[in-house]
Order: C-alpha cells, then sequence, then structure tokens
C-alpha cells in the first residue's frame, strides 16, 4: 500500500520483512504442526529489537511508537499470526502495563529480559466466568504480611506456560465489582502457581494458550501493579494497545491470503482460462484490496494517536473491529478463490483461514468493539447537544 | 584498521525489469531499490574485521550513486558501520565502469584505509570490472569472489578462500588490499530496530566530483552504452489438447516430426 513512510519507518519494515521471510516462514509450518515456536526465534528477534519496541532505552528497548510496533506486526504476521500474537501481547500488554504501573526495582528487574526476549510477556484477563466482562473476575488475591495470596484460575491465556512474566488480573475486593480488581505480575517460579489445560485451538497452533492455577499462589506486595483497585483502569488502558497490536495482526494475515489469492488464481486455468481472469475473481480482488487499505489507515490512524499520547478507545476499536472482520472475510475469499484444493494442508490459505477465526474474538470481541464505539459515539453526541 | 566497504543501489532481486521506450535505460516506476546482494556480503565482512582487529578500527561505507542511496547507507550505518562517503554528483548519472573506479578510488584514497571490501559485483549491470580497475588506479593486490576471509596476528597480511573447481584456493596477500565478495562468504547481519536508531547519529560526507577535486568526469569513458534492447518475446509454447492421452501423444509426435523437424 501507498502510504507516506519516513526512512526509518521503512527501514524497520524492510527488517521485519527480511526476518520473517528468512528465519520464520522456514519454521513456520513445523512449528505450527508441533504446536509450538523454539525459544531462539524469540532471542533473535530480541536482539533486533522486536520485543521491546515501545520501551525506553535505558530498559534495553528501542524507544519508538506504537506506529512503528504495527509496522512490524504486519510482516511478521503475514508469515506467521503466531508469532505476531505472542509479539503483539509481550510488547502492547506485558512491557506496557510494567513500564507504566510497576515500581522501578520491578521494571529494572524484568523489562530488560523482556525487551532481549529472554522472557516472554503473558496478560491474564479471562476466566470460566468473566472475560468479556472484566467485572466479573473471581480469582482472590488477598493480602497477607508482605504478600498476596491468590487463588483461582485463568483460562485461554497465550503464551502462559513459556511466559517469565504474567499480568494477572484479580479480585481485592469482594464487594466492588469495579473498584475490587487489582492487577499483578505474577511469575511462574512463584509457589502455587502451577499450569492447568493445554488447549488444542482452532488456529494460532505455533502460540500456546493454556489455563493457569493458582493455589494459595503466593505473589510479593512489589509485584502489584499501581495501587489496589486498579485493575480495570489498566487492564483498558493495556487493551487500547493491545486491540491495535490484533489489528496489524489481522492486516498481516489479510495481506497473506490476499497475496495467495492473487498469486494462486493467476496460475489456475478452467475453461482455457486463468482463473484470475474471470470477472467474479475480479471483483473479489478489488474488494479485497480496498478493505484491506481501508482496514490499514484505520489502524495507522489509531496507533498515531496513542503515539501522540491522545485517548483512542474508540480509534483502537475501530481498527480492530474493521480489520479482525476484513481479515475474515478476505480469508473466506482467497479459499474461495482455490476452489477445493485451498481446504487442503498443502495450500497456506488453509492457515491462514484458521488463524484469522481469533482476531474477531481476543483482546475483545467484536460485539465488546461494538459496545465501545457506540458507548464513545453516542457520549460525543451528548457532549455536543446543549444542556 | 581502516576499513572500507563499498555499496551500490540497485533495483531489487524480485522486481521486473523492463527497458523505457526511448532504450535508454530502465522502466523506473514501481522498481524497489536495495544494497547490491554482494555488498552486503562486504559490509557484513567489513563489521567481523572491525570485531577481530578491535581498537579504534572503523567501518567507513563507500556510496556513488543518486540521493536516493542515502537509505541504502543510512541501513549498512545500521547494520553497524562508523560512517560513510556518499559521492553523488549530476555528471555521474551513467558512468561506465573506468569512471566509477576513478571516482570511487579517488574518494577511497582521500578517506585512506588499510582494507577495501566490494561486491564480486553488482547485480544490476553485472559488469564486474570496479574492483580491478580501482586497484590498478590505487596499485593495490587484488583478490577476488572470496568465499572466506581471515586476517592475520598482525593486522598486515590476509588470507582469503576463493571457491574453484574441485576445491579452495587460499590466496594470501598483503595489505592494503581489495577484495570482491561471493555469496557464503558469511551470513549479512539484519539491521537491527537499535541499530536504526543508531545509524540516525551517523555521519554521512556527501561528496560531489569538485569536492574529490575533479573539473569534470574524471576522464573519459572507455566505453558506452549505445542502447538497451528488449529479448525479443519467445516464440511460446504450443498446448496440445485432445481427449485422449493416447490421441495427445500422436499429435505432438506427428508435430515434432513434421513441424518441429527434430524426430
Amino acid at each position: 500500500m501507498k502510504y507516506p513512510l519516513i526512512e526509518e519507518e521503512r527501514m524497520i519494515q524492510k527488517t521485519a520483512r527480511d526476518f520473517a521471510r528468512k528465519e520464520l516462514a522456514p519454521v513456520a509450518v513445523e512449528a505450527n504442526e508441533k504446536g509450538f515456536f523454539p525459544e531462539a526465534i524469540y532471542r533473535k528477534m530480541g536482539e533486533l529489537g522486536f520485543m521491546g519496541i515501545t520501551m525506553p532505552d535505558e530498559y534495553g528497548g528501542v524507544n519508538l511508537g506504537n506506529f512503528c510496533l504495527v509496522l512490524a506486526l504486519e510482516e511478521i504476521s503475514a508469515v506467521c499470526a503466531s508469532t505476531g500474537v505472542t509479539m503483539s501481547v509481550h510488547n502492547s500488554l506485558t512491557n506496557w502495563c510494567i513500564l507504566k504501573y510497576a515500581s522501578e526495582e520491578l521494571r529494572a528487574r524484568l523489562l530488560p529480559r523482556l525487551t532481549s526476549g529472554e522472557m516472554l510477556g503473558a496478560y491474564a484477563i479471562t476466566e470460566s466466568e468473566a472475560g468479556s466482562d472484566v467485572t466479573a473476575i473471581r480469582l482472590s488475591a488477598v493480602r497477607k504480611g508482605n504478600e498476596y495470596l491468590l487463588n483461582g484460575a485463568k483460562i485461554l491465556i497465550s503464551t502462559g506456560d513459556t511466559a517469565g512474566a504474567i499480568i494477572v488480573f484479580a479480585r481485592t475486593d469482594p464487594h466492588d465489582r469495579t473498584k475490587g480488581v487489582s492487577a499483578f505480575v505474577v511469575e511462574p517460579s512463584f509457589e502455587g502457581f502451577s499450569i492447568g489445560k493445554v488447549e488444542k485451538k482452532m488456529g494460532l497452533k505455533a502460540s500456546r494458550t493454556v489455563e493457569l492455577v493458582f493455589e494459595d499462589c503466593r505473589v510479593p506486595a512489589g509485584n502489584l501493579l499501581g495501587a489496589e483497585g486498579m485493575g480495570l483502569k489498566i487492564a483498558f488502558g493495556g487493551l487500547d494497545g493491545g486491540r491495535i497490536g490484533i489489528a496489524a495482526q489481522s492486516l498481516g494475515i489479510a495481506q497473506a491470503a490476499l497475496d495467495e489469492g492473487v498469486r494462486f488464481s493467476r496460475e489456475r486455468r478452467q475453461f482455457h482460462t486463468r482463473i484470475v481472469d474471470f470477472q467474479s475473481t475480479r471483483w473479489k480482488i478489488a474488494d479485497m484490496a480496498t478493505a484491506l487499505e481501508a482496514a490499514r489507515l484505520l489502524t495507522y490512524r489509531a496507533a498515531k494517536l496513542r503515539d501522540a499520547g491522545e485517548t483512542c478507545s474508540k480509534e483502537s476499536s475501530m481498527a480492530k473491529l474493521f480489520a479482525s472482520r476484513t481479515a475474515n472475510s478476505i480469508v473466506y475469499d482467497a479459499l474461495q478463490m482455490h476452489g477445493g484444493v485451498g481446504y487442503t494442508e498443502e495450500f497456506l490459505i488453509e492457515r491462514l483461514f484458521r488463524d484469522a477465526r481469533v482476531t474477531e474474538l481476543y483482546e475483545g470481541t467484536s460485539e465488546i468493539q461494538r459496545l465501545v464505539i457506540s458507548k464513545a459515539v453516542i457520549e460525543e453526541y451528548e457532549r455536543s447537544i446543549p444542556d | 584498521m581502516k576499513i572500507l566497504a563499498l555499496l551500490k543501489r540497485v533495483p531489487d532481486t524480485e522486481a521486473k525489469i523492463l527497458i523505457n521506450t526511448e532504450g535508454t535505460g530502465i522502466k523506473n516506476d514501481g522498481i524497489k531499490y536495495v544494497i547490491n546482494t554482494y555488498d552486503e556480503y562486504a559490509v557484513e565482512e567489513a563489521l567481523r574485521l572491525r570485531e577481530k582487529a578491535g581498537g579504534d578500527s572503523k567501518v567507513t561505507v563507500l556510496c556513488m550513486g543518486p540521493e536516493e542511496a542515502t537509505e541504502l547507507v543510512r541501513t549498512a550505518l545500521a547494520m553497524g558501520a562508523d560512517d560513510a562517503v556518499h559521492v553523488r554528483d549530476a555528471a555521474l548519472a551513467a558512468p561506465d565502469p573506468f569512471v566509477s573506479a576513478a571516482v570511487l578510488a579517488k574518494a577511497a584514497n582521500d578517506e585512506g584505509f588499510d582494507i577495501i571490501f566490494c561486491g564480486k559485483q553488482a547485480i544490476d549491470d553485472d559488469m564486474g570490472q570496479i574492483h580491478s580497475i580501482m586497484a590498478e588506479m590505487l596499485d593495490i593486490p587484488q583478490v577476488n569472489v572470496a568465499t572466506g576471509f581471515e586476517i592475520s596476528a598482525d593486522l598486515k597480511k590476509a588470507t582469503v578462500r576463493r571457491r574453484i573447481e574441485g576445491g579452495d584456493e587460499r590466496v594470501e596477500t598483503s595489505l592494503p588490499a581489495i577484495v570482491s565478495c561471493e555469496k557464503g562468504l558469511n551470513e549479512p547481519r539484519y539491521a537491527s530496530l537499535p541499530g536504526i536508531m543508531k545509524a540516525k547519529k551517523k555521519e554521512i560526507r556527501a561528496k560531489t566530483l569538485a569536492d574529490l577535486g575533479f573539473g569534470a568526469l574524471p576522464s573519459p569513458a572507455r566505453s558506452a552504452i549505445v542502447r538497451w534492447v528488449p529479448l525479443p518475446k519467445s516464440t511460446g509454447c504450443m498446448m496440445v489438447q485432445a481427449e485422449e492421452t493416447r490421441a495427445a501423444v500422436r499429435e505432438l509426435v506427428r508435430l515434432l516430426r513434421e513441424e518441429a523437424k527434430i524426430l
């Protein structure tokens, strides 16, 4: 897509693209079959700066904005969406929460290991009875002297079993639904922490998704983020960035699917004609490409607003809603262009089709994005009319 | 050590090259430009040598090319080179290898060097002459198409490996020298994100022909490209079609015998 990028942005994009094609592509198929990525790949991504894009230099970061993170995530996700989600959660959620809300002691101890890729980050909100409704969180955190005892379980946590730092949202006050939630950094070495069920998923198979179990899990009070009761504020603040990350992941998947569709339709002949020359294919290509570029513009805008320090909940949700929706419609059409073979594992489109689905589910379902957007629009209207 | 690495801006290897209608060059629209692949090996080897030589060793990138080449020079700085000289001059729009080598040799001489690394050829015009002409002009040894490089402990000599039919040739050379690099010499590093940020502060010294002390073009070009001519369109292939394989084969044999006359 033509878009005015400055020199350093073009260079970052190129490094991400080269890395994805040379290092990720050759192992992505096997990683998706085996269900995990060799950890060395994240070390390498750390060395190149991908695991601390938005973190300051003093913690080993690159000190760049969300816009550059988006450019890199697109390229990585186009080759392996599983690596894309790991990188997105790590950067937009874990790193961000620790930088913004952790004590200096915790920042100095964890961030350099996160930005170097030595340690991965995870983010745990969802429980069996809570997810979209964050206020329904039940996992309890009770203060005992210098530590908190956590009890309960989190489910569907990306990278949960390989992460070295997990942002866990827990209930510190059972009586106050909204102000009773707090955020902690849980490290897997903590007593009482264990991994439960490892999920078998439809897609993103090279990214592990697990249950986290807390049985009198001892979390030092110093690992509380911000103050008690700040959980919801932290959760939603992080998600603004996280949603931009998932929008970028969606763009990567969508671009890969469009490329596959065009490539295949130029090669495949039926009725003595390349199927790319049928008008039904042409119409599809035009609509896919237009929607993709529109989604990209929404995502870039949201990232730039966040970099400018402006509130961008509505814009992040719009970007995520539209980009994830678009990714799913593009993988659908690109698979249709393949015909029956697209349904086999022989073709990349099969993986892209499965990987795209979750972008409409995690970090807020499409329905939740619509709630956020409509609420903002109605509030804007109400503010614009005189009392 | 003072290490120079030459760098040329060339069309992306994946770009589809079309000759313009005037036959004076290629169609530029939509073409992405990259660092010449073999020059990437040169930059990488220069960086490795700097790490080995230690002390106040320094890698300077030397590029001749249009203003747009700056971004690629910056990429080499992001890979880790210390600074760069970028020779750009409207008079150098389409230099022949002799002129290019004369300009680069002068720039290298002004800069001073213990060794020069460059690609064995540029992947655009495939002339492959620059290093040899430069070596003659600078009166230094040249070792070409290197697939291995080792520096002596006293940093005065280098052993260069060259892949030849059936084995390797090891060439020992005194320094200063020019070494042209071949695929397999090393695996070039990426321009890391921290490297990209650091490169913004590194110096790229732009020089014109006048800055290098040339009044006009250094010396008359020895060769000129008269015209670029597209390859004749291939006559294409004929698809033999029939309901049955047996009939198709019969038709194919008939065509090979009667039309192509090769059976």
